[in-house]
Parts: C-alpha cells; sequence; structure tokens
C-alpha cells in the first residue's frame, strides 16, 4: 500500500506547472476571451513539445503511453492555470483513441465531450470525439453558442452527415466518457486550489479597521472550509485515477465519487473565493472571475454532481 | 501508488476477521457510558487482551502485536465491520499512551502501559475545567510543591470528564508555576482517583448516560514519579496528545465506512416509505464522504510510513470526521421519520455524534488552527 505519486511523475507535474506559470500566465487567459479562436497558442504549442499532450498515447504512436495516473496530476496544473485550450478533452479522452503522432504532440487538436454537453473549443478543433464517433471538425455541423466562460467556446455539433474516421464500441465510450469525468475533477481541484491561494494573498494584503481582513474570523472560516472540501476531494479524484489505470471494475464509481466531490468542493471554493475578495471580486478586471467560470463550466460539464451521486447511490443502493 | 495489500496483510485481515467473527457478543453491550455498561465492556476489553487484540500497534511487551500502522487501519476496519463493543478504554490507549511512548520514563512506561491495555486501569482526561474549555491554557488548578514528601498537592477542579465516575485513573493538566502566564508552568500529572483528596462525582450527558464527571482535588498528594514529561513541560506534552486526539488515533475511517454501510441497510429498509427523495443522494454522499476520509488517511500514513510527522493538518481531519459524523446520523434520523422519537441506536449516535464537533478542541478552534496554521493568515 501507497497513496502517494512517484518521483517521476511528481517531477513531471512541476515541469508542467512551470511551463503553465510562464506560457499561461493570466493575461494569456483574459487574451482568450477576445481573440480568434480561445485558445491560448504559445502554451499548447510548448506542451507539445514536452510530450505532455501526448502522455496517453501509445509510443508506437509518438506518445509516451502512459496512463490516467500519470495524466491526473497534469490536468491538475491544466486547471490551476485556467489554460484556455482543450487539455483533459484531447490528452485524456480524444488523443489516445484518434493515436497519430500529430495527435500525440498537439499539432492535431481534438476535442471530446460526453452525454449532453456542448463541445469545447469545437470550431477551433481538428477532430471531434461526439456522440460515439470521431471525425473531422470540417465534416461536421459547428454551431457555436455563447458561454459564460469565454475563454471556453462552446457549440453544439452535428455529426449525423459526417463520416466517421472511426466508431467507438460501447466500452470505448464508457472509457472516455470516465477519461473526461475524472479530467475535470482533476482541472476543478487545481482550479479551487488557485481560487484558494489567490484568496488567502489577498485577505492577508487587504485592510479594513485598521488590520488586514485575513484576521477575521468569519472570513478565516469560510478558508477554513475551503481547505477541508479540497482536502477530502482530491485523494478521491487520484484514487479514480488509480482505478481507471488498473482498469478496476469499480473504476466508474470512483470516477463518479471523485466528479461530485471535486465539483462541490469547486463551487464552495468559488463562492468563499468571490465573498472574501469582495467588490473587487465582482469585477471583471479582476482575475478571479475567469478562475470562477471554468470552475462553474467544470462542474457541470461530464455530469454534474448531482448525476455523479445517482451513479453511485445506483452501485450503492 | 499501490492500492493494494500486501499477503501478510490479507493474512492479518483473515485473522483479525475470524477471531471477531467468532468472539464478538451476539447481543450488543449495555452502553459503556453507564455504570453496569463500563463493568461489562471490560470484560470484553480483557477478552481482547487476553487474544493480544487490545493493543495491536504497541509492543509485545505490553500486550501488543507490534502491527504496522497499515494492519492498525486494517484491524480498525474490521473491529467496526463486525460491530464489536466502543472501546471504553480508548482514552488512555489512543490519547494517553502516545504521549508515555513519548515522554515517559521507563519507570512509567513498565508501571503503567500493560494494566492499560488490560483494562485493569483504566484513564480519563482532565484538561478542561469549569473556566477553561475551548481556552485551555486557562487552566488554574494547581500544583503546590511538597519538598518534605517528595511530590505535589493538587488543588481544583476538572470538568467533562469522559467516564471519569468509572475510571481508575486521571491524566491532567496542573499549574506548577502561579507566577508563569497562561502555556507557562503547566505540568502533566498522572493521579489515581483512589487518592486521599479526589472526589468524582457522576454526571448525565445529553443522552442521559453518566458518562461525565467533575473530579474535586483538595490537596490531593503525588509523588514525583507522577509527573509525565518535564515539571513546566505540561502544554508541549499534552499538545502531543491533542496531536493524537484529533487527528489518526482516535476516528479511524473503519468507524465511518461501516456507519455508512449500515446508513445504505437502512435506506433499503427505509428509503421507499421516505418522504424526503434527496435522501437517497443524501446516503450515496455519504459513503463518498466515508471513503474520502479513508482515503485521505491513507495518504497520511504514507506520509508517515516515508518519515513526515503530520502537524496542524491534523485539524482538517478533525473537523471533516466529526461533522460527517453528525451527518450520517442526521440522514439515518430523517429515513427514520417519526421513529426518530424512539430511543434506539441510531438516535443514541445521533446524539453523541453531536459532541463530535465539541471535544477534543471545538470546529471553531480547530478552523482556526487551520486558517494561521495550514493557510498561514494573520492571527491579528
Amino acid at each position: 500500500m501507497r497513496f502517494a505519486f512517484t518521483d517521476d511523475q511528481l517531477a513531471f507535474r512541476d515541469a508542467v506547472r512551470d511551463l503553465l506559470t510562464r506560457e499561461c500566465p493570466p493575461g494569456v487567459v483574459r487574451a482568450a476571451w477576445s481573440n480568434a479562436d480561445g485558445r491560448s497558442g504559445g502554451a499548447w504549442k510548448a506542451l507539445g513539445e514536452m510530450g505532455a499532450l501526448g502522455v496517453m498515447v501509445a509510443e508506437e504512436h509518438g506518445g509516451l503511453g502512459l496512463t490516467e495516473l500519470d495524466a491526473v496530476l497534469l490536468a491538475e496544473e491544466a486547471g490551476r492555470a485556467a489554460l484556455p485550450d482543450p487539455f483533459v478533452e484531447h490528452t485524456l479522452a480524444g488523443a489516445p483513441l484518434v493515436a497519430t503522432e500529430e495527435a500525440a504532440s498537439g499539432a492535431v487538436t481534438v476535442t471530446a465531450a460526453s452525454g449532453r454537453d456542448l463541445v469545447p473549443w469545437a470550431d477551433s478543433a481538428d477532430v471531434l470525439v461526439v456522440g460515439g464517433v470521431v471525425v473531422e471538425r470540417g465534416t461536421a455541423a459547428v454551431d457555436p453558442r455563447p458561454a459564460v466562460d469565454g475563454a471556453r467556446r462552446l457549440a453544439a455539433v452535428e455529426v449525423a452527415g459526417a463520416p466517421p474516421l472511426r466508431t467507438l464500441d460501447p466500452t470505448e465510450r464508457d472509457l472516455t466518457a470516465d477519461r473526461l469525468a475524472l479530467g475535470y475533477a482533476a482541472q476543478l481541484v487545481g482550479l479551487a486550489a488557485r481560487m484558494l491561494d489567490t484568496t488567502v494573498a489577498y485577505v492577508s494584503e487587504r485592510r479594513q479597521f485598521g488590520v488586514p481582513i485575513g484576521s477575521f474570523q468569519a472570513l478565516k472560516h469560510h478558508l477554513a472550509d475551503s481547505r477541508i472540501a479540497l482536502e477530502f476531494a482530491a485523494p478521491l479524484v487520484y484514487r479514480a485515477a488509480y482505478s481507471l489505470a488498473h482498469r478496476d471494475p469499480d473504476a466508474p464509481v470512483h470516477v463518479s465519487m471523485a466528479k461530485a466531490q471535486a465539483s462541490d468542493a469547486a463551487e464552495l471554493v468559488a463562492r468563499h473565493a468571490l465573498q472574501c475578495h469582495g467588490a473587487i471580486g465582482y469585477s471583471d478586471e479582476h482575475d478571479l472571475h475567469m478562475w470562477m467560470k471554468r470552475a462553474w463550466a467544470l462542474a457541470a460539464a461530464g455530469g454534474d454532481a448531482s448525476w455523479h451521486r445517482e451513479r453511485v447511490a445506483r452501485a450503492i443502493l | 501508488m499501490d492500492l493494494t495489500w500486501s499477503p501478510a496483510e490479507e493474512a492479518f485481515r483473515v485473522e483479525v476477521r475470524a477471531w471477531l467473527e467468532a468472539n464478538v457478543p451476539a447481543e450488543p453491550l449495555p452502553s459503556g457510558d453507564t455504570r453496569e455498561g463500563f463493568a461489562r465492556h471490560l470484560e470484553w476489553e480483557r477478552r481482547l487482551f487476553d487474544a493480544r487484540w487490545s493493543v495491536v500497534s504497541w509492543p509485545e511487551a505490553y500486550g501488543g502485536r507490534e502491527a504496522s500502522l497499515w494492519e492498525w487501519l486494517i484491524f480498525e476496519e474490521e473491529y467496526y465491520r463486525a460491530g464489536a463493543p466502543q472501546r471504553v478504554t480508548q482514552n488512555g490507549i489512543f490519547l494517553l499512551a502516545p504521549t508515555l511512548f513519548e515522554f515517559g520514563t521507563p519507570a512509567q512506561q513498565d508501571r503503567f502501559l500493560r494494566p492499560m491495555a488490560s483494562g485493569e486501569e483504566t484513564w480519563c482526561q482532565g484538561w478542561s475545567e469549569p473556566d477553561a474549555g475551548s481556552d485551555l491554557a486557562g487552566i488554574s488548578s494547581r500544583a503546590v510543591r511538597d519538598d518534605e514528601a517528595g511530590g505535589w498537592r493538587l488543588r481544583g477542579q476538572k470538568t467533562w470528564t469522559t467516564r471519569g465516575a468509572f475510571c481508575t485513573h486521571l491524566f491532567g493538566l496542573f499549574r506548577t508555576d502561579p507566577e508563569a502566564q497562561r502555556h507557562r508552568g503547566l505540568t502533566y500529572f498522572l493521579v489515581p482517583l483512589d487518592t486521599p483528596g479526589v472526589t468524582v462525582r457522576g454526571f448525565g450527558r445529553l443522552d442521559g448516560d453518566e458518562g461525565f464527571a467533575e473530579v474535586f482535588f483538595d490537596d490531593a498528594f503525588v509523588p514525583d514519579e507522577m509527573v509525565l514529561g518535564g515539571v513546566g513541560e505540561g502544554w508541549s506534552v499534552a499538545m502531543a496528545t491533542t496531536g493524537s486526539e484529533r487527528g489518526l488515533t482516535l476516528r479511524s475511517p473503519g468507524r465511518f465506512l461501516a456507519t455508512a454501510e449500515r446508513l445504505a441497510a437502512l435506506y433499503a429498509e427505509r428509503g421507499a416509505g421516505a418522504s424526503d427523495p434527496g435522501l437517497r443522494h443524501a446516503v450515496a454522499q455519504a459513503r463518498i464522504d466515508a471513503e474520502a476520509y479513508a482515503l485521505q488517511t491513507l495518504s497520511t500514513v504514507t506520509r508517515i510510513a516515508e518519515g513526515e510527522r503530520p502537524g496542524a493538518e491534523s485539524s482538517l481531519t478533525k473537523v471533516f470526521w466529526s461533522e460527517l459524523d453528525v451527518r450520517l446520523h442526521d440522514t439515518a434520523r430523517r429515513l427514520l421519520g417519526p421513529d426518530s422519537a424512539l430511543d434506539g441506536p441510531w438516535t443514541k449516535g445521533w446524539q453523541f455524534a453531536l459532541s463530535g464537533p465539541i471535544y477534543a478542541g471545538t470546529n471553531e478552534i480547530q478552523r482556526n488552527v487551520i486558517a494561521e496554521r495550514v493557510l498561514g493568515l494573520p492571527r491579528k
């Protein structure tokens, strides 16, 4: 028994964190709200060069041939940076199915969606995994919709007339949906950790009544509750990654536990972060809203907390 | 990451399970927080001890098996799954013993550990006083030096002492230096409750059981060898115990996993008739939280096994398990509907769960600790 990541896994995470600190500062997220494709550009390219986008692509197709357990911490970092790119959709879900060198390097961007989800970054991706088929974006009907998170663009996609590059069998469909849910759960943990860090820094600086507002017990308790929520969400996410990587028959239930808990935790942390920032957090000139809106989007994506709790209920009751 | 048990650990589980299946009383014992129930529980503790299950992680010399923390987790999981009796010896075994192992002299360890493991001597905690609860450093009970007799004379009052009316010994904090402020000048004493000058009065808890006591000290004499750690070192010695109480040792994950499973069984019985459709998800969420707690513990034990020492993070754990316990039992009450007005295991458990956010440092204090020592927010 050892419930911890290996040194290699942690080193890979640290490298991705450093890269995203450099290539995806808040200004890049903000720019994606109004640029042409809603993407980071540089960060995606750099992640591809590092091999992070092909973690789960087999080695014979130019990937690293690793598992969900190696990808989960990278997804967390993508969340922490609010990366405006389909990292989870590509790295955990789409690229392993497409399995080409171009997908492994990110030269070809694959996006994916499950259930009734709108498809994120559909208009800028090259390949779409939607409704159980893999199709070229140019062959599908892509209908952009206005999204609350302007750096995670959404579209309704119709694949009825598109020639499938391949059709997923039911096992692949379910696995892809679970991988998306796991990736979103990991991103939510990263987003929440970032919002908590930012808020701790802000309330330690901001002074009212002659003292830092972080010395007030009411705020301390909001932030303690945020920290507790994260402490008891992250282990479920890591366990789900392990179970998927080992093809544990309980993996789908473990994914649901992770996604339900991470969604609720991120929503809670976002609420407390906004409240503790006060009016400045309510301004779109401050960065907090970009993280908060990403958290809302991902809490609802890949099955929301209720959907996943219901899947747990079906398994245990 | 490896979430499997070794063959030796699996064998340990099989052995624990087999012994519990053969030995756990078929009928639940009367509450260990009553005089009669306490005595019955001590008989059970003696059976555990005789089979070397009462203190699995201790050295063999004191009645243990030198089990690893992993094996301890397995034991606890099986113990609660089997519905075995509450551990009325836990305040000694889980709170005092870690402190004795760390700060006790060899003579103290030899004198106290084995009778503690067998239940022959039972320990209660003497920290809180009528005017010092959350503000523990504000205690005023004193220990006055008696050079001639070679020891200390205790004066003052302790209260909220769990099972104090039934225990044989008390461990507690007393002020040895009346000039010193707050955390300084405190000393940790081990006190036999039959010492002349000690008076114990039991009183009822929320559920009516005589689980509480107040303890009066009227110049009660204790010799020097009953000081644990140094004179004036009581605060740091006591804090080592708080770490155990808040963190791992008192509330093992097995307890909540077992309760979450019983809750699912209650739902199977009662869910169809429940007035609130949200209860189905409350039961599922209870299971998710119990597993989250178990996994978080695995992560902590991994860190301990690799040489780290848990610190203020134990406050995160204390808030989570105590509030989880309340939610588990509250969900059961709502499933029971009008029957929740009846006395029974769930309603008894509910009343006990409500003590969790209060004892071992209220959850408000814990949240302050999390904010200041884990997150680094300013104290003032």
